[in-house]
């Protein structure tokens, strides 16, 4: 069997397989469906410093081949979950990784700070890339000097274990956004985040979400995702996690070839609770068919 | 124990062009999982344009037969899809979701069961389970008119029935909030209809300090509690209906 074992940084990868934040909960919604051990890791809900009651329903809306959603950071805080939720999920041999979100730059430092003790936190992916909140969240994604302060408060304050960064597709360019973040020390980046959308309800004349506009995911953004992974696998020397709109093994293994080291599965497990599962097996299958040794070979080639 | 399923088609009843009744059994014969009245299942619609799982409210279980029944009211394209379907074809189901209503009350309690259009649906199961436990369920049931009344039969098999049609065609014309059913002394009511039917209810227990459940029907994504989309506000703050409803005690919803 082909080896698909991947680096993040430090971070050693069972397989490339992760799941994106805010479509897996913290695990164990997905327990009766999936082996969340044989997962190459997942990373849970955005987590802030203080705990945010989200946007007003409605939050969703389908949309051609996807959906829009407005969820606004629901959580209940770092300290909440140090407390009753880690402990919980300590159980999994997976690697958890933490998504990490704030409404300034201390708020996001304080919270990286917290998650630092706890041993069994592989990594933290920060979110400079919502774009349902109203401070924060994506405005230090949409400028170099925005994406890398916030880099540099986090690196300093949780030093010596992975820091993902997960971009915002909703940029010009956003290679340069990558490039400012690797060179304040991220280990790795994610992208693309949602993009920002907006559908409206014709009969009633009103937006179909509370907040008016949401962010777009599912299959309808995946050539955009693909291409944007692409361009910055090409502008930067740090592993590139590539997601948006992964549906099957097909879809992760584009991303790969695009130049994605791991994969996430964000909305696909609204719809497949089990497909974590399925594109590991597709992981596999495809090696064989290939003849390929070693999944690390088809990151990047073209 | 939630899972995801194949079920098989043993019949789609047209009721008429807006509703079907269907019974379907797990493709690998295998035992459904215990379901509880008030929980429901996310079914996946194979059809273009469709992407997410559509929620469906559980209308009857039968464990002996190893049959579930769905009642589908045509809202849009997957609704339309599945009313369309045919016996022998397969559905990919996710279930049970949910918590359920409550079935226990002291015995002797009066109990009635209030439904409005397609909401009657999860009260035929809660009715069956009712009876099983020794009440005598009472069913009070709105429609816009005659043709909208669904599985009157299978109520009337229960317990007694009290009609509403809004046109008048059948029972008392008007909302089932006007039915001097109401004025009766009730232990509990349980509600399922539209939003405003539902929040008209639990405004008349509220004044009369009679228990009082409803169904709630928020859009939802993951059916899982996992992607926060169907929220309600409650006194607990915002919560999933998926996971922490759909059934609800109006006591923790912030309605009034």
């Amino acid at each position: 069997m082909a080896n698909l074992s991947v680096n993040i940084g430090s971070l050693r990868l069972n397989n490339p397989v992760l799941t994106a934040s805010g479509t897996f909960g913290y695990g164990e919604e997905f327990a009766p469906f999936i082996d969340i051990n044989r997962l190459g890791g997942y990373i849970i809900k955005g987590t802030t410093l203080n705990a945010r009651e989200g946007n007003d329903y409605p939050r969703m809306v389908e949309t051609p081949s996807g959906m829009l959603n407005a969820v606004g950071l629901q959580n209940k805080g770092v300290d909440y979950f140090i407390e009753h939720i880690y402990p919980r999920i300590q159980v999994y041999r997976s690697h958890l990784i933490v998504n990490v979100s704030g409404a300034n730059i201390d708020d996001y430092a304080e919270t990286a700070r917290r998650l630092h003790a706890l041993d069994r936190v592989s990594a933290i992916e920060v979110n400079i890339s919502c774009p349902n909140v109203k401070e924060g969240g994506m405005a230090f994604g949409t400028t170099t000097q925005g994406a890398a302060s916030v880099t540099r408060a986090v690196r300093s304050a949780y030093p010596d274990k992975p820091l993902i960064v997960k971009l915002s597709p909703n940029v010009t360019s956003i290679a340069d956004i990558a490039k400012a973040v690797e060179a304040e020390g991220a280990d790795s980046v994610s992208l693309i985040n949602t993009i920002m959308g907006m559908s409206i309800d014709v009969e009633r004349r009103r937006p179909h979400l509370s907040t008016i506009t949401g962010g777009l995911s599912g299959p309808a953004v995946r050539p955009v995702a693909v291409r944007m992974v692409w361009q910055v696998a090409k502008a930067v020397k740090i592993p590139v996690i590539g997601l948006g709109g992964i549906m099957n093994g097909r879809d992760a293994i584009e991303f790969m070839l695009a130049g994605a080291t791991a994969i996430e599965i964000g909305t696909a497990n609204f719809i497949d609770p089990a497909v974590t599962m399925k594109v590991i097996d597709y992981m596999e299958d495809y090696c064989s068919r290939h003849g390929i040794s070693d999944i690390n070979e088809i990151i990047g080639c073209i | 124990m939630k899972q995801v399923k194949d079920f098989t088609i043993i019949e789609n009843l047209h009721i008429n062009d807006c509703y079907s009744r269907m019974t379907l059994t797990p493709a690998d014969g295998a035992p459904m999982p215990e379901m509880k009245p008030g929980q429901f299942v996310q079914i996946a619609v194979e059809k273009p344009g469709v992407f997410l799982r559509r929620p469906i409210s559980i209308n009857d279980v039968d464990y002996s037969s190893n049959r579930l029944t769905l009642l589908i009211r045509k809202a849009g394209k997957a609704t339309e899809c599945l009313i369309g379907m045919e016996a022998n074809q397969t559905l990919n189901i996710l279930l049970p979701l949910g918590n359920g209503f409550s079935t226990d009350a002291p015995a002797g309690s009066r109990l009635l069961l209030i439904g409005g259009g397609v909401g009657v649906a999860p009260l035929l199961y809660l009715g069956k389970e009712l009876k099983s436990k020794g009440f005598n369920p009472e069913f009070l049931l709105g429609a816009r008119s005659a043709g909208d009344l669904l599985e009157l039969e299978d109520f009337r098999a229960i317990g007694t029935v009290h009609i509403c049609t809004e046109d008048g065609s059948e029972g008392i014309k008007g909302f089932v909030t006007a039915h001097p059913a109401l004025n009766s002394p009730y232990f509990r009511l349980y509600c399922c209809g539209p939003a405003p039917m539902m929040k008209a209810i639990a405004s008349i227990a509220r004044d009369k300090a009679v228990d009082c459940e409803v169904s709630l029907e928020n859009m939802m994504a993951c059916g899982l509690g996992a992607c926060l989309c169907c929220v309600e506000k409650t006194v607990k703050g915002n919560v999933c209906v998926c996971t922490e409803g759909p059934v609800f005690n109006i006591k923790s919803l912030t309605w009034n």
